[in-house]
């Protein structure tokens, strides 16, 4: 699945250390969602949600 | 910010006390079990009152081992639980598989010597360690 994190981040100037803080999970599990290796829970999609204060389908795009 | 890092924080060391927790429980495990096994052939001389505690204790500690294993793969985030299961899933396979076909070489006696627990145990580890490899790598 396709994403914006890697450019809402940069907007921010975050580091990846800093996204994980935020969302409070790994570094390893914030790159890996960030190169779309790895697609998050629901739950998780939310806490990214809200914390870019988007909507999930303004973050995340479905390639199927 | 701060509400967030103070969170994350208490997750860190809790992740960090979860696994000193799991390694200590680990360690009293292995030497329960050496208790277990070489106790009655070098320090009590078989004596079956004393044997039979020694496994029992080695019981009970394991259970404790699972529990804070348990604990500590609860306490990891939702990647990291996938890595773990992916692993597991991974070690039980090929040890169930590799381990019945172990067996019947021994029933069947293609091979002279006795199919040995302990080689499934060694085995088991083995697996899981590449599989957790395999998956940290997946995902970097």
């Amino acid at each position: 699945m396709k994403n914006r994190l890697k450019v809402l981040r940069a907007e921010r100037d975050w580091t990846q250390a800093r996204l994980a803080e935020e969302l409070d999970v790994s570094r390893q599990t914030a790159n890996a969602i960030e190169k779309g290796k790895f697609d998050p829970s629901l739950s998780l999609a939310f806490r990214i949600s809200r914390l870019f204060g988007m909507r999930i389908e303004e973050i995340f795009e479905d390639e199927g | 910010m701060n509400d967030t890092k103070t969170i994350h924080d208490s997750r860190a060391s809790r992740t960090r006390r979860n696994t000193a927790w799991l390694a200590g429980w680990t360690v009293a495990w292995l030497v329960s079990m050496a208790l277990a096994v070489f106790g009655p052939r070098f320090i009590w001389d078989s004596n079956l009152v004393l044997t039979i505690p020694a496994i029992a204790l080695n019981l009970v500690i394991g259970f404790g081992m699972i529990l804070a294993n348990i604990r500590h793969l609860k306490g990891l985030d939702e990647l990291q639980q996938k890595i773990q299961l992916e692993a597991m899933g991974f070690a039980l396979g090929v040890t169930v598989v590799v381990g019945l076909a172990y067996s019947t070489l021994d029933v069947t006696n293609v091979i002279p010597f006795d199919a040995e627990i302990s080689n499934l145990v060694i085995l088991v580890a083995l697996t899981y360690l590449a599989g957790v490899l395999v998956g940290q790598r997946r995902y970097a």
